[in-house]
């Protein structure tokens, strides 16, 4: 064998955060930096590689000026799984698993010890209760480590459920099948789809969320531990930018096409909005009622031929989006928040937003009135053997019923999107979104009962 | 697989160092939220710090300080904290002074580590020694009888004996089957009975499999016997089996020239020297149970890292043999210590054997005739359950040493 045979794929890692200081809606549990600071306290300077410490659950309603970058914490307990309404954070680590072992029983338990690995995580502890320095000195720690000494920078772990949990094959693997939710059906084939199945599908997802990149990782790479013998990665997608705001608070970023992106997001400030197009609401079908109070997530890999796009002329660029790009405003005029006018003419008798503009094709109006939560990120994984950038956005959506909010739209867009010319689906998953637990509950407790 | 960066520590591990879990009755810290589930027995972090069975050790080049010189019967905890300028040593020791109750090994300048016990109540001696020398600073240590039964199995001794001595006998049969497989081999290369090498080579390397970690172990003539062309440094010159198994498989290679007649006996001829002087040195090991159970978990490393990956043997194909000589391996390690293990922590014990059923499920449903399916046979998703089976073992396995200790 040469050498070169033996380069393995690493993960593009990204520069470091500068997280926002604005100050928490939560207050914080010990953070991971407050547990490390009062471990130095409590070694009296035994220990010299012990960071210098900071104040015990520094708090989080402290002035901004003396907190940390990043000490932000969300609740892992609640009404709703966090990382749906949660202000988008800035990284992503998403990975999606196969179920390999056929017990209930492990499942089960597999699905306990997420839940209370995640419970700590999103607090900023460490996976396990030992930690990742402490324990028997021959055995290896509960905890990889990491994340010692970096904050919990509002960590999120959201997980969700693949039709194939329920059903495999016509299998029902864990006696599960009758709490199968109708609309949980692997996502249709789409015009120009070009799907890689090592890049999609699965039985469970975890999407851990962060403003740091190694506090993502950490979350996927220790929750991916614990399943060992239970669940292995089928595949697992990071995210270095988010692509769409879910706050009125937060600032629209940009995709790699260089445009605003999810101006028109659903925004947590609007629960009317979120309870018509988010929650799966009570009444729903009667397999699915474990679902109340949860969503839908749409996970697309949608890669970019950002090169073809750069040469594109500005003029081509804005078109094809129908906003501008400086400031992400309709092309019907206004500014970014303005409702586009379709009905608007331009001087050539043609209307100013193209018929097959992205911006026409995707809105409410056109589309029955559904909106998304969208959740997405922008992703590099490297360059391909030709010397092209891997590029794309890697596209979350959470949805009440894809077969009203996703669906109908996709197959719009793969016919008749000017956009579709420079993208293609390279990876398709949809996953149920369990309701939020209380403490003691585990995740997904109301679909075994 | 030999990599040329091999890690020294599977059998280089400090023996006879039991630590606990409860980093906050270890450290005695007060104040910390986190603290109050870490604590197994779920005192509150303020209790903990009040735990008479948690103390620390102030090591300096001239001191010994503990923070009690008496405790109550049941796991204790030193927290030994080297202050001075030279790497020291703690001691547990008997009455008398000579019996070793616990010591941890290697604590350099500016290091914690914990040293946790399991303690009957009696008279005992502690000691630093600052320098690694010497009989140490030493001190009278009581410990009083809090009734708290020990748990400790009177035969304990007596299973790591056993466990020992089984693994040295199987050692030293592989060694013995590899010699003579070696031997059948080389024969019939050097005659050009290429077919028959070729039948021979994946059957008589999995006897080199099985001891892996042991034949490792020996840095001069590992790389001699088993080093692969990826590996190799500049200017390091190639030999040992998989030299030859790229003359007997070349399909893979651009442009080989097969080796004459007389350069076949003379690599033949050295990888029998070689695999003579790993027989020879192989009889005067002994294995201790922290060595016996990372072996077995490093022949799973070998497993992931070389086996599900097709890597070890580029040439041949044949790594499926290999695969089940490192799993057979494994097992026997594992076999040896479970009746301490069942003992310790039955439900490791049942998770384990369970995953190696589980790999060895899958493993047989590649048997063709006497062998397997090669490499190039296998479909990628037959790849990926594989590799997810050798994770599932390997996890639990990695925590065999710290529960036989």
């Amino acid at each position: 064998m040469t050498s070169t045979q033996h380069v393995r794929e690493q993960p593009a890692e990204t520069e470091a955060d500068i997280a926002s200081l604005e100050p928490s809606r939560h207050k914080s549990g010990v953070s991971r930096r407050g547990l490390l600071g009062a471990a130095g306290a409590g070694l009296a300077g035994l220990a010299a590689g012990t960071a210098a410490g900071f104040a015990i659950g520094s708090d989080e309603n402290s002035p901004a000026s003396t907190q940390l970058a990043g000490t932000r914490t969300y609740p892992f307990y609640g009404e709703h799984q966090a990382g749906i309404l949660t202000p988008v954070q800035d990284r992503l680590h998403f990975a999606a698993f196969d179920v390999t072992t056929g017990s209930r029983a492990e499942l089960v338990q597999l699905l306990k010890d997420w839940t209370a690995a995640a419970a700590r995580m999103t607090q900023g502890l460490g996976a396990g209760a030992v930690g990742p320095t402490s324990g028997p000195y021959g055995a290896p720690p509960d905890d990889t480590g990491e994340a010692i000494g970096l904050p919990p920078a509002g960590l999120t772990i959201t997980f969700g459920f693949g039709p194939t949990l329920f059903r495999k094959d016509g299998k029902d693997r864990f006696g599960l099948a009758d709490q199968q939710p109708m609309a949980l059906q692997r996502l249709p084939h789409f015009p120009a789809d070009k799907l890689d199945p090592w890049k999609s599908d699965g039985d469970l997802c975890v999407q851990a969320c962060a403003d740091d990149p190694q506090v993502a990782v950490h979350a996927v790479r220790n929750l991916a531990r614990i399943a060992f013998g239970r669940a292995a990665i089928r595949w697992s997608q990071l995210g270095f930018g988010r692509t769409s705001s879910t706050s009125t608070s937060q600032a629209t970023p940009r995709n790699l096409m260089g445009f605003k992106d999810g101006t028109m997001n659903l925004k947590a400030e609007d629960p009317a909005a979120i309870d018509m197009h988010v929650w799966v609401p009570a009444t729903g079908d009667r397999k699915g009622r474990w679902l109340a109070g949860g969503s839908y997530l749409v996970a697309r890999r949608i890669s970019m031929t950002i090169e073809i796009w750069d040469r594109q002329p500005l003029s081509e660029q804005e078109r094809v989006i129908g906003r501008t790009k400086a400031e992400g405003a309709p092309l019907s005029g206004g500014s970014e928040f303005s409702q586009p006018d379709f009905h608007a003419m331009g001087s050539d008798d043609e209307p100013l937003v193209a018929t097959d503009a992205h911006v026409r094709m995707v809105h409410p109006s056109n589309n029955g009135g559904a909106k998304m939560l969208r959740r997405g990120y922008n992703f590099v994984d490297g360059s391909d053997g030709l010397g092209r950038i891997d590029a794309g956005l890697f596209f979350l959506a959470y949805v009440l019923d894809p077969r009203t909010h996703f669906i109908p739209i996709q197959m719009k867009l793969g016919l008749g999107d000017g956009l579709s010319e420079y993208v293609q689906h390279t990876g398709s998953a949809l996953f149920a979104i369990p309701p939020g637990i209380a403490q003691g509950e585990h995740v997904g407790q109301a679909m075994f009962a | 697989m030999t990599r040329p960066t091999r890690r020294a520590g599977d059998f280089a591990l400090p023996a006879r160092v039991l630590m606990l879990a409860s980093s906050c009755a270890v450290l005695g810290m007060p104040l910390l939220a986190g603290c109050t589930e870490n604590s197994p027995t779920g005192s509150s972090g303020a209790t903990a710090s009040a735990n008479p069975r948690a103390l620390t050790v102030q090591a300096t080049d001239t001191e010994c300080n503990l923070s009690a010189t008496s405790a109550p019967s049941g796991t204790l905890t030193f927290a030994v904290t080297n202050g001075g300028t030279k790497v020291t040593e703690f001691y547990l020791y008997g009455e008398d002074g000579k019996r070793i109750v616990g010591e941890v090994e290697n604590i350099g300048p500016g290091i914690t580590r914990e040293l946790v016990l399991k303690i009957e109540p009696g008279n005992y001696l502690t000691a630093c020694k600052p320098g690694m020398a010497g009989e140490g600073i030493r001190a009278p240590f009581a410990v009083s009888d809090s009734g708290e039964e020990q748990g400790t199995a009177a035969g304990d001794a007596e299973l790591v004996d056993q466990a020992n001595a089984k693994y040295r006998e199987y050692v030293e049969d592989q060694t013995e089957q590899l010699v003579a497989g070696t031997a059948r081999f080389v024969a019939a290369y050097k005659a050009g009975k290429d077919d028959q090498a070729r039948t021979i080579y994946p059957v008589a390397r999995m006897h080199w499999e099985r001891i892996e970690t042991v034949a490792e172990s020996f840095g001069d003539i590992d790389p001699k016997i088993d080093l692969r062309e990826a590996d190799l440094e500049p200017g390091q010159k190639w030999t040992g089996w998989h030299r030859l198994e790229k003359d007997l498989w070349p399909a893979r290679a651009k442009n080989y020239e097969p080796l004459t007649k007389a350069q076949r006996a003379v690599y033949a001829d050295d990888l029998m020297k070689n695999t003579n002087v790993l027989h020879d040195r192989v009889g005067k090991l002994t294995y201790n149970a922290d060595e016996i159970a990372n072996g077995s978990r490093g022949l799973l490393d070998e497993v992931a890292t070389g086996k599900v990956t097709g890597e070890e043997e580029y040439w041949s194909r044949t790594d499926l043999w290999d695969f089940q000589a490192n799993i057979e391996g494994a097992l026997v390690s594992f076999e040896g210590l479970r009746p301490l293990l069942k003992e310790r922590d039955p439900d490791l014990d049942r998770l384990i054997a369970a995953r190696f059923a589980d790999v060895q499920a899958l493993l047989d449903a590649q048997r063709v005739g006497d062998g397997f399916k090669t490499y190039d046979k296998l479909s990628k998703a037959e790849i990926k359950q594989l590799s997810d089976a050798v994770n599932a073992l390997s996890e639990p396995l990695s925590n065999l040493a710290a529960a036989v200790v």
